[in-house]
Parts: C-alpha cells; structure tokens; sequence
C-alpha cells in the first residue's frame, strides 16, 4: 500500500512556538499543501510579518524575507517587481495589515501587484498580548478595551476582504475560516486558487482567514473555536467577495 | 567618453543605469523629482524597472524587498522623504542587504524648504532609523562627482552588504554642469546566492535563504551586532575619501566644509591667497567613515592656529570636527540654513575676523 498522507516537503520539521489551539498551523499546513501542490517551492519567497507569525520562516523550508510591522505588501511588491518569475506571498495578522500596514496592502492591491496574500484575521492583536485590532468586534473586550470596544470612539470593525474587493482593479479576494472541517478544506482550496492566479500571472490574490486566539481570547482551544463560529462569522460573512474573471 | 551638460539629478539616474541598477522605486519630493522623471523614460529602454510607490515609507521597503532578492536597486528622495524612508533603512542595515539611497538635502526641520541644505548630517551620520548602524556617507561637491560617487555607491553597498547613501543637495540637483561617465566605476554584480532570496533554483545549493533582522536570542544579537560593527571598522580601514585644497601652504586657519558648500570655500581660499592669506581647507567625502586622521593632521600643522567648519547647517559636522581635533586648536563654526548659500565674501569676512 502507498503513503496516503504525508508532510508537505516545504514545511520544516520544527518545534511549534505557536499556542495549544492556535489555527496559525492549520493555515500554515494549508499554504504549505498549495505550495508542494503547485511544484513551486524553489522559485517561492515567503515574507513574514510583524506579531505571532514573525516566526513563520521557521516552519517553512522556502526562501522568506522578514518585514517591518505592516510593510510586507511593500516588500513583496519590490522583489515581484523585479523578480516577476518568483512565486511570492505575504503572511500577515490583523495588527499587522489591517491597522499600520493599511496603506501598503491597499496600493498593492489597487496596482495588482501579481503576489498572494495570506491575512489572519482573529479580531485581536496576538504577540503584542491582547490589544485592540480594527477587525475586534464591537464590545469585545481586549487590553486596551477592557470594557469592550466602544465604536463611538473607535469605529466599526473593517473587513479587509470587501474593502479591498471594492477596489476596481481585477483581484481574487475571498474570505474563508478555519474553525471547522468543511471550512479548512475549502480555506485549502481557496489558498491554492490564489495561488494559481499568481502562477498565472494573472492578478493580485488576497485570502482573509477567520481564525481564533485562544490566549488572548481568554477561552479554551474548543470554546474559541465555538465563540468565534457564533460572533465572528456572523459579521466576517465567508465566500468570495471577487474574483478576477 | 565626451562631456555631456546635464542637470544634476538627471546624471545621477544616468550615472545608476550605467552602474547596471535596472531598478528604481521613488516618491515624487522637490527637490529631486527630475530622477524619478528621467528614469521612467530611461529605464524602459535597458528593461528596467520603475515604479512610483504610494509613499516613502512604502519605497524604503520596495528597496528592501528587491535588495534582499538580490538585484541592484535605488532610490532618490529629498529629506522629509528620507526620515520616512529612515525606518526601512535600518532594517536593510540590519538584514545586511545592498541598496543605494540618494538624499537631495533641502532645509528642515519640519517642511523647511525647497532650496539647498545640509541639515542632514546627523541623521545621515549618525543614525536616521532605530539601533547600532551605519551607512557608508558619500559628499559630492558637483554634479560630476555625484555621477562618480552615484557609480561607485553600487559596489560600495556590495562589497559592505549594506545601505549607501550619497547625501547631495538642491542645488546639486538642480543645476547643470557637464559630466563624463566613467566606464570603470561600473562593476559586475556580486554573487550574491549564499543569502539573497532570489529563488532555490536559480542557485547550486539548495539551501533556503532567509533575509531578516529579528535575533531573539540575545546572544545571538550581540554577535550579529558585533558582525555589524566590524564591518563599520572595516569602512574606517578602508573607504575613507577626502580632499585637502592648500594644504601645503603655511594656513593659519584651517577649513572644514563638504559639498556644496566647499565649492563656495575654495573661492573664498583662492582670493584670500591673492591677498597673501593662506587658509586651507579639509573637504570630507567620505561623512561616514569619516577621515579622523587627516582631519587631527591637518587641524594640528605647526602653522595652523584655528579650525573653523563651515556648513549649510546650524552646526552638524562641526561636532565630529571637534572630536577629531580633541582640544588641540579651537574650532568655530558658521552656518546658515534657510536656503542661501553663503558667499565668498562673506566666508572672507569671517576668515579676516579670526586672524
């Protein structure tokens, strides 16, 4: 009987830093099955960015570039540019693109920039350890919110997905979550598609990735799982928002 | 190769294509729009690359993202610009990739001014962006040396790993004068497949390279700091550049000034020298490594009896004059800021003053 299930070749063999019930590794393994899939692992540059994914370079066995906080569409955009044969992709967190990298991730967007986007959004800032994101929900409580977070005084939560599909420029932009079974294999299949269109030449490729934070949330891996199911999806409906045809 | 007139800016996005960068990021900013202008037509005729980015703070990483993949790459801006470039910087000083960063110094601080400057010095200097870097600081005093120094800021930033900065100013962007291209500034890019991320399989080993700054660990950071440092001491040793103007004269005040600035002196020395006043003068072109030793050499000639620096600023250099002359002679200064040059005449006033 053949191997029926194995480690994709471009994730590393590592130690996790991530954690218990983090969906960083769910999203990590999804990226890495897309890669092996597509046969483009040695013509690939991951960029990592600022917050609990910084490490991301050391579970994947490709090259990889380290961003400031919110300035990977920037960087990715310099080496696609100049190296358009490369496959490059940016991995970034809702501090990270959503609040100080806002600027990059629109422009990059709006040139259509030919990379892929991977952003991991869980409503809170994860390695800063618990702050209030702009993708926090309203009266979700967080360090620097500890009553809830008061949108009289700080606005509605943005979903990047539809701000960024509301752009005129063609793109691939889709929304998906990791929090149960079904849900990860169409995530899979949504990164694997925005891949492909980076293969192809054809647009810039943005996956929104509703996920959870179980430290920062104060619950436990399964109650995450259930409360982001009840209030995230709700306002982060799930589905594409464009798509480049 | 015939002389060609040619605006200042212009000969430095000329001097960059000559040098064999085929990549441009850049944010329009006076005074120093002209390279962006000139290089979206010149570009496109070596296959190159131009793009104008959304903001400076995004073009410090579109160099950042190029460099680290390997390819030679530039960009041009005017202070304001640079201090939002200065954060990039600092990670390109410490993920150790090479790139060139030209600043056509206008006045600050704030929104200052148009018109030429070299406020600039510390931030170049000294630091501009967050932690222990450096970047290796050249002077031009013309548009001619700013095409030689444009040329040879590509090797420079190769051979160091680093980020090189030719600090210029308005007035040397923006006047004309004619220029020759030295063919052998111009140098073949560097192997650089031990740590670029220019894709596993366009290299023989099969290792990944990672570009970043991140050392968690802080004996690990230390030695990457000290890596760092050795390679600023290596700059010391090695790329210091400068010009001594009637140095072997019997002065009694020594000058020290550097780029546009300089030009200005070296009139105001040539007519004092008519009147049967020497004064000499110490143009650093190299501000960072910056020539400690010819400086204290100079400063402490028997005949020698004052230093004095003089500078667009309101006292920059004139702080690392004093440390390299330690005590020896008194050093002045005199600046101005707000966009006029300083006359020979008035330079000559101030000379005639101190003796």
């Amino acid at each position: 009987m053949g191997k029926t299930f194995s480690k994709p070749a471009v994730l590393s063999h590592t130690m996790t830093h991530y954690c218990p019930g983090c969906t960083h590794g769910i999203v990590h393994r999804l990226v890495a099955e897309a890669i092996d899939e597509l046969g483009i692992m040695d013509r690939t540059v991951g960029i990592a960015p600022v917050g609990c994914a910084v490490l991301a370079y050391n579970y994947f066995n490709c090259d990889f570039q380290e961003a400031a906080h919110g300035r990977a569409p920037a960087m990715a955009t310099g080496i696609k540019r100049v190296r358009p044969d490369l496959i490059v992709f940016t991995y970034q967190g809702d501090g990270d693109l959503a609040s100080i990298g806002m600027g990059e991730i629109i422009h990059a967007a709006n040139r259509g920039e030919k990379f892929t986007t991977i952003f991991i959004n869980n409503a809170i800032y994860g390695m800063t350890g618990g702050q209030m994101a702009p993708t926090t929900l309203p009266g979700q409580r967080a360090t620097t919110a500890p009553t809830g977070r008061n949108t009289d005084q700080t606005g509605m939560p943005i979903k990047m997905a539809n701000l960024l599909g509301g752009l005129v420029t063609p793109a691939y932009v889709t929304r998906q979550a990791v929090l149960k079974p079904q849900q990860i294999n169409k995530t899979k299949k949504a990164i694997k598609q925005a891949f492909q269109y980076q293969v192809e030449n054809k647009c810039f490729s943005f996956v929104e990735v509703i996920s959870t934070c179980p430290t920062n949330w104060g619950l436990t891996p399964l109650a995450s799982l259930k409360w982001a199911e009840e209030n995230l999806l709700p306002y982060y409906e799930l589905g594409d928002v464009k798509t480049p045809e | 190769m015939a002389k060609v007139l040619m605006k200042g800016n212009e000969a430095i996005g000329e001097a960059a294509i000559r040098a064999g960068c085929k990549n441009y990021f850049a944010y329009p900013i006076t005074p120093q729009s002209e390279v962006a202008e000139y290089l979206v037509k010149r570009l496109p005729e070596v296959d190159g690359v131009f793009l104008q980015g959304e903001s400076e703070v995004a073009v410090g990483y579109m160099i950042f993202g190029a460099a680290g993949a390997g390819e030679r790459v530039m960009t041009t801006s005017s202070s304001p610009g640079i201090s939002l470039m200065s954060e990039a910087i600092s990670y390109i000083a410490a993920a150790q990739c090479p790139a060139v960063f030209v600043n056509i110094v206008r006045c600050g601080p704030g929104l200052g001014g148009i018109l030429p400057a070299q406020g600039d010095y510390f931030q170049a200097t000294k630091g501009g962006g967050h932690g222990d870097y450096h970047l290796l600081v050249l002077a031009p005093d013309g548009v001619q040396e700013a095409v030689e120094m444009t040329m040879q800021a590509f090797t420079l930033a190769e051979k160091y790993r680093g980020p090189v900065m030719i600090l210029g100013d308005g007035l040397i962007g923006q006047m004309m004068e004619p220029v020759e291209f030295p063919e052998d500034l111009a140098t073949a890019p560097s192997n650089k497949d031990d740590w670029a991320t220019n894709g596993m399989s366009t290299r023989k080993s099969k290792k990944r390279n990672l570009v970043k700054s991140l050392y968690l660990d802080p004996t690990e950071l230390n030695a990457h700091n000290l890596n760092l440092k050795a390679k600023y001491d290596q700059m010391k040793r090695e790329e210091i550049q400068f010009e001594a103007y009637n140095a072997d004269a019997d002065y009694k005040v020594l000058i020290t000034s550097y780029g546009t600035m300089s030009r200005v002196c070296r009139t105001a020395i040539d007519l004092l020298k008519e009147e049967g006043i020497e004064v000499a003068m110490l143009r650093p072109k190299t501000l960072f490594p910056f020539p400690e030793k010819a400086v204290f050499e100079a400063a402490t000639k028997k005949s020698c009896k004052s230093v004095i620096s003089i500078e667009m600023s309101m006292g920059q250099m004139v702080e690392d004059v004093e440390r390299c002359v330690k005590g020896q002679r008194p050093v002045e200064f005199y600046g101005e800021c707000g966009g006029d040059i300083p006359s020979p005449e008035k330079i000559i006033d101030i000379i005639k003053a101190m003796i």
